[in-house]
């Protein structure tokens, strides 16, 4: 099953930002901390805990069933592929994000959005970011599988 | 300056309300950080004018490599001190370097005065110099907190906020300012410059990207620096206890600044050491942005401010030179006396070690009988937390005269009440942790901003076999140069185990198209060297009169019992062989 990206241990988090870089660096080929699909900012100055904006991995993904192009489709395990070549830039993504973590990037006409392709977790320093396995939010295919579990039972039994 | 040919300098006119923005290819020579800086301020400072005058410049920089490679996190700030009169050069960390980088800016100068008190607010689009009268005579951590509300249209995270607290206010001449809650440009009395501009803080940041040109090559040697950063153990003390792993060491081999310096050793040393500090009360570790280490240790500083266990708590940066200053040199042996003295400091916004050292002249003078109760509003023996405290306060407060001129910095009183003998400043600057031999004493009185970073003398001390004059001098030019280099390029100087790597840094450089060889980066390090000991002789700075306090030939170094002779003869050695 392939693997989202969850900030499991945002307490363990030193506030270095290479996650930030590492997805501008990766994924657009530039230096930034705008051009990222995660964001980490603190909850009120350092003397507070750090938090991280991301992608839920949503599944299904609200952002691709507004996606009149078809430049996002939905991820197997959860969140999006995006086809840079078929965005023409709508911007519907962005309202539909049901945490408001896509963004538009002016210059590069595209929206910012996490593949999950997992480059920032891999250079997190303190394992605060980590790509699980999760559970499906389909409650319709979780509700098939809750029936076949329940028919299976009856079988056994 | 990143993928193109000049450095970007903003201009803010405190006086006049007015921005200038420059494109200077001609700074490319100096790369950045200190070099730029260094060349800025020696065309815009006034020689002939007070440091604390409105037309003297304050100037910030970075380099070319700043947040874009690992632990390359440090902002150049270049002042002319009002503690010394002369040279003011300062580093800091924290988000600044990064900020400063997505908002466009290579270097901000600020010149003037405003006719109120005022916070700069700095972005890729807009420099808006708004009024801080709201928040003037706030403590450091609160300015934060309201500026963190107000400008909110750069994005948490991504901003960094540097300001002073009262003690920047009232222009005393150790104030520094803060930089993001936790970092500091601490020495040499930057804040007092903020303060004489009525400038509070600033706000600075960006969202500007830039592209990668090259980014195989790029990826390729980000990566192998990323590698020996995390993995090599090059950073290893920095992350695991931090720089306070040196207390006990320093303690047994004698060279730890203890009781003003009347001990090199403290019997308390175990007490506040880096391994009972992180067992005990480490509650977490920051970074500077653009770093994977996590230097920066927060200790758990825990009150109870009433009866019926009223509690309150506070998280603390500590570091070692905090502990030497607030700790061993002035007799305070517990962590939590050490935190509390910290934290008084950063909430005035003064300088931890010039105030730890003008606090043990204060102690020694007053056993002495050379101040009196009245002066002082208080007894005072070293090791009393209490009584520190509340001469802090004062030193803040300036309730009568003694108080007003401990602001003028520990030089300059004791020219007034004596105890020069024992008043432990070196180039007019109040000394640093190591009492380790002629290196370390040489070092900060030689060093272009009398500072143990210059050189590191320090580390020379414990590391030559034996005393060789000559080779101690060659050595410490030579570490100074190369220390000119680095923060011209603004690598954090904990960095350079890594960095020292001259190839390595070579390769990184070239993969963001900028030429260099070792050779002309250790060229342009000299260069930036020379500048700054020619600004110094025009600001009236002479070898010649360099004085030590006796006090550092009576008590035993880590290498033993030093003599006045020694020392003067190696300052000419220094003089001679570094053509100065």
């Amino acid at each position: 099953m392939p693997k989202v990206l969850r900030a499991v241990k945002m307490d363990q988090c030193i506030a270095c930002m290479g996650c930030m870089l590492t997805c501008a660096r990766v994924r657009y080929q530039s230096f930034s901390v705008e051009r990222s699909a995660i964001r980490v900012r603190t909850a009120g100055g350092f003397q507070s805990q750090m938090i991280a904006d991301i992608c839920m991995g949503c599944d299904p993904p609200p952002c691709a069933e507004v996606c009149m192009s078809g430049a996002l489709t939905p991820r197997a395990g959860g969140g999006v592929k995006f086809n840079r070549d078929a965005c023409f830039a709508c911007e519907k993504c962005v309202a539909a994000c049901p945490v408001g973590v896509i963004t538009m990037d002016n210059e590069l006409h595209i929206p910012i959005i996490c593949v999950e392709c997992g480059s920032c977790a891999r250079h997190c320093p303190y394992e605060c970011l980590e790509m699980v396995e999760v559970e499906t939010k389909d409650y319709v295919k979780e509700e098939e599988r809750m029936a076949r579990d329940v028919e299976e039972e009856k079988n056994a039994g | 300056m990143l993928g193109r040919n000049y450095i970007k300098v903003l201009y803010i006119d405190l006086t006049t309300r007015k921005i200038k923005i420059e494109r200077r290819e001609d700074l490319m020579e100096y790369i950045g950080g200190s070099g730029v800086a260094m060349k800025l301020f020696s065309e815009l400072v006034k020689i002939d004018q007070d440091p604390l005058d409105p037309d003297q410049p304050i100037i910030f920089a970075i380099g070319p490599m700043n947040t874009i490679f690992p632990v390359v996190t440090k902002t150049a700030a270049v002042f002319r001190s009002p503690l010394t009169g002369n040279l003011g050069e300062s580093h800091a960390g924290g988000r600044l370097a990064m900020a400063m980088r997505f908002s466009g800016y290579d270097a901000v100068v600020i010149t003037g005065r405003a006719s109120s008190p005022v916070y700069i607010a700095i972005t890729e689009g807009s420099v808006d110099i708004k009024e801080a009268g709201f928040i003037w005579g706030e403590r450091v951590e609160r300015t934060g907190k309201v500026l963190r509300d107000r400008e909110t249209h750069i994005g948490s995270g991504k901003r960094s906020i540097i300001r002073i607290g009262k003690a920047g206010e009232k222009m005393i001449r150790f104030a520094g300012v803060n930089v993001d809650t936790y970092r500091h440009f601490g020495r040499l009395g930057l804040g007092a410059v903020f303060g004489s501009k009525r400038l509070k803080a600033i706000v600075i940041g960006g969202n500007r990207s830039y592209p990668i040109l090259k980014p195989k090559e790029y990826n390729k040697v980000y990566n192998k620096i990323h590698k020996i950063a995390t993995e090599s153990g090059a950073m290893k003390k920095y992350h695991e206890i931090g720089t306070p792993i040196n207390v006990v060491p320093l303690n047994e081999a004698g060279g730890l600044p203890t009781k003003n310096l009347t001990q090199t050793k403290f019997e308390l040393a175990n007490e506040i050491d880096g391994v009972s500090f992180a067992e005990d009360l480490l509650l977490r570790k920051l970074s500077c942005s653009g770093c994977p280490t996590g230097c920066i240790h927060i200790g758990l500083l825990r009150i109870e401010y009433g009866p019926g266990y009223k509690t309150k708590f506070t998280g603390v940066g500590y570091d070692y030179e905090l502990i030497f200053a607030l700790g061993s040199m002035i007799g305070v042996g517990d962590k939590k006396g050490v935190l509390r003295l910290i934290d008084a400091v950063e909430e005035y916004g003064l300088d931890a070690m010039s105030t730890g050292v003008i606090l043990a002249w204060i102690t020694e003078m007053f056993k002495k009988g050379l101040l009196t109760e009245d002066q002082l509003g208080l007894k005072v023996d070293f090791g009393d937390t209490e009584a520190y405290l509340e001469i802090i306060a004062n030193i803040v407060k300036r309730p009568n005269t003694f108080y007003r001129d401990v602001g003028m910095g520990l030089a300059k009183l004791a020219e007034k009440y004596g105890g020069k003998d024992f008043a432990m400043v070196l180039g007019k600057h109040e000394m640093t942790g190591y009492h380790t031999g002629y290196g370390a004493m040489i070092g900060q009185s030689v060093g272009a901003r009398h500072s143990h970073l210059d050189n590191a003398g320090y580390a020379l001390d414990q590391t030559m076999d034996k005393l060789d004059k000559r080779e101690m001098v060659r050595k410490l030019i030579e570490e100074e140069i190369d220390r000119c280099m680095l923060t011209s390029l603004h690598i954090c100087l904990f960095a350079r185990k890594i960095y020292g790597d001259k190839e390595l840094v070579c390769e990184a450089l070239d993969s963001i198209g900028i030429k260099a060889t070792p050779k002309s980066l250790t060229d342009m390090g000299e260069k930036v060297w020379r500048l700054k000991n020619e600004m110094k002789k025009k600001m009236g700075f002479d070898f010649r009169e360099l004085r030590f306090p006796k006090r550092f030939f009576e008590t035993k170094s880590l290498n033993g019992i030093l003599d006045t002779d020694t020392a003067k003869e190696i300052v000419d050695i220094y003089v001679k062989e570094g053509g100065l």
